[in-house]
This record gives C-alpha cells, sequence and structure tokens, in this order.
C-alpha cells in the first residue's frame, strides 16, 4: 500500500467504522421491534463484520479480537441456533456500544478496559454459546493436498534423482476438470511459476485417449514441469494453491529446505513430505466431491433478496474537506453581499426599471441565492446521528441510574447544519442524562403512580417555520415546583416572598448553579447545571424552553435556526442606526393608532390587539440610543412573537428592505451583545446588527408587563 | 531558509509608531496586519466607551478600539485624519483608531526601557516598556490588555 | 496490456484498500458495492479478473460468483474471493459455487498481484 496515503485510509475507515456503527444501531432498533427479522440481523452481522475486516487492514488487534467475539455471538443468532429475547438485544447493544468504544479507543481517543471487553465476551459466551478467543484463529493459508507419489513415482529424470541436482525442481502437475471450470489455467499457473526461475514443461500424452474417447471438457494431460532453480516445494504449491483439489502435483525430484541442504534430496519413492509439512494430511481423495459441493452452495446459500431494503442502497457521495465548504459558503456570502452592493449602486443611478441591467440584476440576484441555497444543503446533515449518540447515552443513564428506560426517536432525518449537529451533542447529552436522572421516577415510584416500570424518553427533531425544533420529553412525574422552589429560595436566588407563575418556576432550572437532586448524583454530578446546556444552545442563535405537567412528565423544547450563515431579515431603521431583525419572529408589523396605545405607569406603553394588550419596546431606548421612547407617530411597530409564545411590539423608525442577509459572528473579534443575535453586511458595505427579539422580551419584557416582576424571569 | 529570514525579522524587532492624543506609542509590527483610513463604524448597544463600534474589514466584523479612551487619554471625536490600525491579538482582530501613524522603528531589545514606576499607576497598565529617541518617548502597547476584557463571557 | 480488475466489496475501506493496491500495481480498477452491483459493472467493464468480498448485501458473493458464472458460459473469468473466513467449509462453497482462488484479508499488495498472477499470468513474472 502507498505509504502516503495510509493516513488518508485510516481516515476513511474510521468514517467508515461511524456508518457501519449507525447501521448497528439502527438494526438493533429494528430487531427490537421484531426479534425475528433475519434480514436486519444480517445487516448487523455485516457491519460487525466490515468494520472487523478493515480493522485487520490496519492491525487493530484489539478491535479485530472484540469484533470477532461479537460477530461469533451474532453468528450464532444469524445461524438460528439461538434466538433474539430482550436481554440478548441490550446485550447486544451493549456490545455495540464498547464496540463503538473500541473505535474510538482505535482511533487514539479514550481507552478501553480490558475487563470490560472480556466480561462482554463471557456473557455473549453464556448467552449464545459462541466460542471463546481461540475463535480468532490466525488466519491460515491454504493447505496443500498430500503428494500421490503411488501415482507418478516413476515418471522423471532418471539423472536428477541420482545426482539430486540442486539446481533445479522437477513436478509433474496433472490437473481435473474442475480446474477449468473454475477459471484456473493450466498455462497461467506454469506462467506463474517463472517468478522462481526458467521454466521448462513437456507434456505426458500416454493418457490422451483416441479421438473417438476424447471428452473435451475433461483433461488427459500430464505436464512434467522444471525449474532451472532451487525451489522450495511449498513455494510451488503456493502457485498451485488455488487448484490444490482439482490438481495433483508430484515432486519428483523435491529441493530441499536451504537450512537442511545437508540432506539428500527425496525421491519418488520416499513417504510424503509430512515431516516439512505435518499439517499436509488431506489427501486426494478427501478433496470434496463437486457434485455434493455443489448441493451444499445451493441449498446453503443466504439468500439475499435485492432492494428489499430500497431506502438502504447508499446514494453516490464525494467526501469534501469541511473547510472547503466553508470557504465556499463564505465565498458566496460576499457574492450576496457584492450583489446586494452592486444593486444599490445601480438603484442610486436611477436607471428605469424596465432597462437590460435592472432584468440582468434580477436573474443575478436570483443565481447568487440559488448558488447560497445550494451551497448550505451541503452543511445539512441528518440529525440521526446524534440521536444514536443519544441511545447510547440513555442506555448508560439506564446502567447507572438502575432504571429501565425506552427511548422513542422522531424526525431522525431532519437536516440541520452540521455546525449546530455537532454543538447539539453536549447539551443533549446533558437533557437526556437530565431526563433519566431526575425526570424519571424510580421503579418503585411509577408503580404507585400506575405507570409502567419502564419510562419512557422520546426525541424528536422536526422542522418548523425555518427552524429546528428538537424536543426531549420524558413520561416522568413532571417537575416538582415546591421543591424547585424551595431549593432556589434556600440558596438565595429568589426572594421567599415572590409570587411566581408555573412555568416561571420551571424556569429556575436553568438558572446558574441550580441543581434539584440535594445530592450529588453520579450521572449528572454537581455544578454542570442545566444553564450550561442552556447557554450553549443560546450561542447556537437557539432558545431551550421547559414544559412541565405534573405527574404525566417534562418537555425540553430546542428551537434553532436550520443554519448559522444566512437568515431572511426585516431590515430596519433605529434611531439613525439600521438594523435587521429575523423575519421569522416577526408576526405582523402596523402603523400605531393612539387609540390602540395606552400608557401604564410613566413611560411604558402598551397596544391593544384582539389577543389583548402588548408590550411596547422602543428599540432605540432598548438599545441606547436615545433616552425617552420617540412618539409614536410615524413609527412602525413588529409584533414579535417569541418561541414561548409572548409577544410584544418592537418599535422602529422604518421598514427598508426584506431580504436574505449574511450572518457574521459578533464573537470572533468581540463578545456576545445581550439583544443581539449577530451581525450582518449590507448592500453599502457597512456592518448592521441582526437583533435578537427573544432576549429583548426577556430582558426587558418584565418591567413592561403589567404583572410583578418574578427574580426568575430575567434568567 | 525561510527559518533564517524569519529570524532576522523577528530579532530585527520593528515596530510601528503611532500617535494617540499627542502621545507617541507603537507595536510589533508582526501585529500589524494593515492600516486604514477612518470610516463610519456601526455602533454596538451596551458596549465600554472605549469600543467606538465595529467595521467591515473585507467581510469580517471587527471592532474598532479608540486607544485614547482606552488610555484614559480622553475620547476622540474621529474624522478622515484618523487612521485604524489593524491589529491581530491572541486570534482577535482588532482596529485601533489613532491620529497618525508616524514611523516604523527598527529597535534593539536592550533599547527597550522598563516603564517608569510613576507612570505605571495610570495608564502604565497598557504598557510594557519605553523607548528613548531622542528627544521623544515612544511607549509600547501591551496589545492584550488594550482589548475588551470580557470577551466570550456572555454578558 | 493493462488488465482490468473488478474488485468488489462493501466496505468502503476495503474498495479504498482495493482500489490503492490495484492501481498501485499497475491494473486498471472498476469497484462495485455489492454482488448486484457487481454483476452489473461485470457485464459493463468486462473485467479480465474479479476480487469480489463474501458477505455482501443484496447479492453475496456466492451468488454474484453464480451469477457471473451464468453470465460467461463461453469464457471463465477468473474470479479470486476475498474473505476473512479461512475456513475450509468457506472456501469449498466458494469453490462450488465457481472461485477461482481466494485471498485471504488482510491482504497486502503483494500478496493481491500474486493471486492475480496466478489466476491471469501477468504481472513481473510475465517480463
Amino acid at each position: 500500500m502507498n505509504q502516503t496515503s495510509s493516513e488518508d485510509f485510516r481516515e476513511t475507515f474510521f468514517q467508515e467504522c461511524d456508518e457501519l456503527l449507525e447501521t448497528l444501531n439502527d438494526g438493533f432498533s429494528a430487531l427490537g421491534t421484531d426479534f425475528d427479522d433475519i434480514e436486519t440481523l444480517h445487516a448487523i452481522f455485516r457491519a460487525v463484520h466490515s468494520i472487523k475486516g478493515g480493522a485487520s487492514a490496519f492491525g487493530l488487534d484489539n478491535l479485530v479480537a472484540f469484533a470477532h467475539r461479537f460477530e461469533t455471538g451474532l453468528d450464532a443468532v444469524r445461524s438460528g441456533e439461538v434466538s433474539v429475547t430482550d436481554d440478548l438485544l441490550v446485550l447486544f447493544q451493549r456490545c455495540g456500544d464498547h464496540l463503538s468504544d473500541q473505535v474510538a479507543a482505535a482511533r487514539g481517543d479514550g481507552a478501553i478496559e480490558a475487563a470490560q471487553s472480556d466480561a462482554l465476551c463471557e456473557t455473549l459466551t453464556e448467552m449464545t454459546g459462541a466460542t471463546g478467543p481461540e475463535a480468532v484463529e490466525e488466519v491460515t493459508d491454504f493447505q496443500p493436498a498430500t503428494l500421490d507419489f503411488s501415482l507418478f513415482g516413476d515418471i522423471g529424470s532418471e539423472d536428477e534423482v541420482e545426482t539430486g541436482h540442486l539446481e533445479a525442481t522437477c513436478f509433474t502437475f496433472q490437473a481435473s476438470a474442475d480446474l477449468f471450470k473454475t477459471g484456473n489455467e493450466p498455462a497461467t499457473l506454469l506462467k506463474a511459476l517463472e517468478r522462481y526461475g526458467p521454466v521448462s514443461v513437456s507434456a505426458i500424452l500416454d493418457e490422451v485417449p483416441l479421438l473417438s474417447g476424447l471428452h473435451p471438457e475433461v483433461p488427459h494431460m500430464t505436464w512434467i514441469v522444471t525449474i532451472d532453480a532451487a525451489v522450495d516445494e511449498a513455494d510451488v504449491r503456493e502457485v498451485f494453491e488455488f487448484v490444490d483439489d482439482c490438481a495433483t502435483l508430484t515432486f519428483i525430484d523435491r529441493q530441499v529446505d536451504p537450512g537442511d541442504s545437508g540432506r539428500p534430496a527425496a525421491s519418488g519413492e520416499d513417504e510424503p513430505e509430512n515431516a516439512d509439512e505435518p499439517e499436509t494430511q488431506k489427501g486426494p481423495t478427501s478433496a470434496e466431491d463437486p457434485s455434493e459441493d455443489a448441493e451444499v452452495a445451493s441449498s446453503g446459500k443466504i439468500a439475499a433478496p435485492p432492494a428489499a431494503h430500497s431506502r438502504n442502497r447508499t446514494p453516490s457521495t464525494i467526501r469534501v474537506d469541511l473547510d472547503r465548504v466553508d470557504k465556499l459558503i463564505n465565498l458566496v456570502g460576499e457574492l450576496v453581499i457584492k450583489e446586494a452592493m452592486l444593486s444599490q449602486s445601480i438603484t442610486e443611478l436611477g436607471l428605469p426599471s424596465q432597462s437590460d441591467v435592472a432584468s440582468s440584476l434580477a436573474s443575478l440576484k436570483q443565481l447568487a441565492s440559488e448558488i447560497q441555497e445550494g451551497v448550505m444543503a451541503i452543511r445539512a446533515q441528518p440529525i440521526k446521528p446524534v440521536f444514536q449518540r443519544m441511545a447510547r447515552t440513555v442506555r448508560d443513564a439506564s446502567l447507572a441510574t438502575g432504571k429501565r428506560v425506552n427511548l422513542v426517536t422522531h424526525g431522525e432525518y431532519t437536516e440541520v447544519d452540521k455546525t449546530v449537529l455537532e454543538r447539539l451533542v453536549d447539551p443533549l447529552t446533558h437533557m437526556i442524562r437530565n431526563a433519566v436522572d431526575h425526570g424519571l421516577e424510580d421503579a418503585e415510584g411509577r408503580k404507585s403512580a400506575g405507570k409502567a416500570e419502564e419510562g419512557t424518553v422520546t426525541l424528536s427533531a422536526a422542522h418548523r417555520s425555518g427552524r429546528v425544533v428538537i424536543e426531549i420529553s420524558d413520561d416522568g412525574a413532571g417537575i416538582n415546583r415546591p421543591n424547585v422552589r424551595k431549593i432556589a429560595e434556600d440558596k438565595g436566588l429568589i426572594s421567599p416572598n415572590a409570587e411566581m407563575t408555573p412555568s416561571e418556576i420551571d424556569s429556575l432550572l436553568f438558572l446558574p448553579g441550580f441543581s434539584s437532586k440535594e445530592e450529588v448524583s453520579e450521572l449528572s454530578g454537581r455544578g454542570v447545571g442545566l444553564d450550561v446546556a442552556r447557554n450553549e444552545i443560546l450561542s447556537l442563535g437557539g432558545r431551550l424552553t421547559i414544559q412541565s405537567n405534573p405527574g404525566f412528565g417534562t418537555t425540553f423544547s430546542i428551537s434553532l435556526p436550520l443554519t448559522l450563515a444566512v437568515l431572511e431579515g426585516m431590515v430596519i431603521d433605529v434611531a439613525g442606526e439600521t438594523m435587521v431583525v429575523p423575519i421569522t419572529a416577526v408576526h405582523e408589523t402596523q402603523q400605531p393608532k393612539a387609540s390602540s396605545v395606552h400608557a401604564i405607569g410613566t413611560n411604558a406603553q402598551v397596544l391593544a390587539t384582539r389577543d389583548g394588550l402588548l408590550p411596547i419596546i422602543d428599540l432605540g431606548n432598548v438599545f441606547g440610543l436615545r433616552s425617552a421612547p420617540d412618539p409614536l407617530d410615524n413609527h412602525i411597530l413588529l409584533i414579535v412573537e417569541t418561541e414561548a409564545r409572548r409577544r410584544c411590539a418592537l418599535l422602529v423608525d422604518a421598514i427598508r428592505d426584506q431580504r436574505q442577509v449574511v450572518i457574521k459572528s459578533l464573537e470572533t473579534n468581540y463578545q456576545h451583545i445581550d439583544g443581539i443575535a449577530a451581525a450582518t453586511i449590507l448592500g453599502d458595505g457597512r456592518i448592521a446588527l441582526i437583533i435578537d427579539p427573544e432576549s429583548i422580551v426577556a430582558r426587558v419584557g418584565p418591567s413592561v408587563v403589567p404583572a410583578p416582576e418574578p427574580a426568575a424571569a430575567s434568567v | 531558509m525561510a527559518d533564517t529570514f524569519d529570524k532576522t525579522r523577528s530579532s530585527d524587532n520593528e515596530v510601528v509608531a503611532f500617535r494617540v492624543n499627542g502621545q507617541d506609542f507603537c507595536c510589533d509590527i508582526m501585529s500589524v496586519r494593515e492600516i486604514r483610513g477612518w470610516s463610519e463604524t456601526t455602533i454596538l448597544p451596551h458596549c465600554e466607551a472605549f469600543v467606538k463600534g465595529v467595521i467591515n474589514l473585507r467581510g469580517s466584523v471587527v471592532p474598532v478600539i479608540d486607544l485614547s479612551a482606552r488610555l484614559g487619554l480622553g475620547t476622540t471625536e474621529p474624522g478622515p485624519r484618523n487612521v485604524i490600525i489593524i491589529v491581530v491579538v491572541e486570534d482577535q482582530t482588532v482596529g485601533l483608531l489613532a491620529d497618525v501613524v508616524s514611523d516604523i522603528i527598527s529597535i534593539l531589545d536592550d533599547g527597550l526601557q522598563p516603564v517608569p514606576e510613576m507612570a505605571a499607576a495610570s495608564s502604565g497598565a497598557f504598557i510594557s516598556g519605553v523607548l528613548m529617541l531622542k528627544d521623544t518617548m515612544v511607549r509600547k502597547l501591551n496589545l492584550s490588555s488594550v482589548l475588551p476584557q470580557t470577551r466570550s463571557v456572555a454578558a | 496490456m493493462t488488465l482490468n480488475i473488478l474488485a468488489i466489496d462493501d466496505s468502503r475501506t476495503m474498495r479504498n484498500l482495493l482500489k490503492a493496491a490495484l492501481s498501485n500495481a499497475g491494473f486498471d480498477c472498476t469497484l462495485a458495492e455489492d454482488g448486484a452491483d457487481g454483476l452489473r459493472q461485470f457485464e459493463e467493464s468486462d473485467p479480465d479478473v474479479v476480487i469480489t468480498d463474501i458477505n455482501m448485501p443484496h447479492l453475496d458473493g456466492f451468488g454474484f460468483i453464480e451469477g457471473a458464472r451464468a453470465l460467461t458460459r463461453d469464457r471463465i473469468v477468473p474470479i479470486l474471493v476475498l474473505t476473512t473466513e479461512s475456513a475450509p467449509e468457506m472456501k469449498a462453497r466458494a469453490r462450488s459455487a465457481g472461485a477461482t482462488g481466494w485471498i485471504v484479508k488482510p491482504f497486502d499488495e503483494e500478496k493481491l498481484v500474486w493471486a492475480i498472477q496466478r489466476v491471469a499470468g501477468t504481472g513481473e513474472a510475465a517480463q
């Protein structure tokens, strides 16, 4: 193999392992619904088998060893010796997890405890009767058949026998009909001998019958082959390895091994070369009868109905370095900005709207946005691998807490930006553990609540109005609000007499340092709270909300942008600054009418709508661009709705445009700013800030809402 | 080849000298990416007073720091005469607002003197050393201390 | 003449390794992902030698060999079975399906070329 590329191959192998492990997990899920799904079993077996095969190519012995044991266990099921049970499936899943760990370890990511491998292997043996490590036999090369000297012993050059001519190797070679049937060719085989030295061949035609008795498919010739060099018999036999069962080799004057040169050359009358090749015990007569073989093959053939799982058909793909994609995305972003700049310059020229320039510009714009969409799609990936990792997390958490948990997933083919996907793993892991550890009751608790002993955690993903919504639900007891409140009070997070709505109490869980379990749980640990998960999601431009139904469970909802690269925005003016509001947040826009705006207190105003009173928030004031809210005349109100379905009206000076904007991070060179989601570059080359309505409402809302302000609401 | 070349350059220890509100400062030339004329910034809400806002630097959002305000010398009302020195510090690209770039100076390591104790109390925290050139004193900026300190900590 | 080798394996890793080793050895190489794909490629690319995995989805190696043998009755294309199973019965099954020879995984380039030489009579030995 080419040395320079072997690292690439290795990486490809690990990438493929990831896919195979995914197949494995899919298989286990499918098997969970149908124990007798033989196709799935085959697919699982093949996945483990492929990992083993690849691992052996890279000399990953530990991985090969465990994969082999696993494979053997699976084979016992596949062959029908053992049938699938719940317990066996759990064991297989744990083996799958361990295999995944082994792959990670082989990749240089973490270490493996041999004891764990051994324990799993032992359990595998117990449950499947799969044999132990000796099954990982060294792949033995083919064993040549024993010579039949009695038949050909008298053929050959007497000179050579007598002189023990050390510089020549001589043998006879007789082929049976099968040799031809399997695509082997005597001429090719004889030619291959040339690697050892000059080869001369003569044929013995004694056995060739008269034409009338000649069967065209039955060979009748015997060749006498002489290699003009001292060749080890084993080397010669290696050439004929593939035809050992359909050809007979007889060494007439076999050269001895180099290390054994004192011994005279063996003659045809000698015993078969058992001394040199003790393993060579199989006589030519024991070669299986071809007709028998054929029967075995046809009855034993594994039926593989094609297209049974058409979706499994892997679409043709190429692998691209992510950096290249990102560079492309950046370039397309620049293209879109340049297009906007050009567009603006042309507008300023005041050309007639029917001009060629205008229509060319329109198609350029269209083209640019299509390119952008296409490039973005490259980064979008199904969330499935993340969900599969969560399945693992659930199993681990289940093991650690002793709670029986069933994970149900929906929408695993929902596509999410790759970066978002990667950064989702940690918060999701945390929330899943939290659901198992804190959300679900223990077995007794469930029993007394009249629930099934096995708890259910549901993980779902879906696209909803331009965002990705991921929900983690458990069917546990729900949040114990009095308890949560008490803890928050004890920790001084809220004042003891604060009036709080149930959802505000639930939100206390997101407070830094809050942990609802008094004792340190092995699983969730101390110090790492939901606030960390929440911050990670916020930094992705996402939101995390919580809904709890006492007695019935808790649902965490994560709402994320589809991409971190572009968004559809409304370009607005606020106190002389140009800003962008994500269009997804804007519910409607309206001109304020004096009749529908009411003052509350000294400087708070609300908007009367069909749905009730909405607080009016002056963006200019919020961002410190003007001290007091302007009079509302000649302004516009954007009614925005938050994830928690809270609405408010944002006061802006004017709406300039609605367009797709390229998201630029403020945090790369600066830092997060409250109320600002990111920045973008407008057509004039200047930067405009993209506001984050959610955090503005969260931050400003309570002071305007005519309800008592709970301390928690500013979380 | 490239190695020795680099070594020569760094031992040369060149600095870019500039003026901020009448005082002379300098910073390592290796940190400087480019020098631009003043362009209008986009104001960032709730930011430190010395952050003038952000500019578009070929597609990147780059904050501009008013050095005068940062060093306690009073805020600058920037105009077309002002310059923005683009520097990269700890992977962060930042623009430094200055009056004018005066020179590129080669200094030897021992040409740099410690900050006088008296001065260290006030703006001394931002200065890593001083350089005497004839009758002027050039203060060498400690760039990382000039950056906004709260970076990456969510407000 | 450059030999055209059809290599069939459902593992991308294995296909990569095969492709690299075969190209390195100066062979032309066509790849297929399973037995069914292999049969299509077999008809299309008219290979001089086929190397196939056994355990594959859709159509396994045995099925492929039988199919390939049925497709070409007039000439017999050498088919090498690529397998980690060294068990004699695996070889016997491959043989009765019509396999010409076998290569035991893990293979190296030398092993691969040597196997091809023995069934197609080419390479350095042919000089």
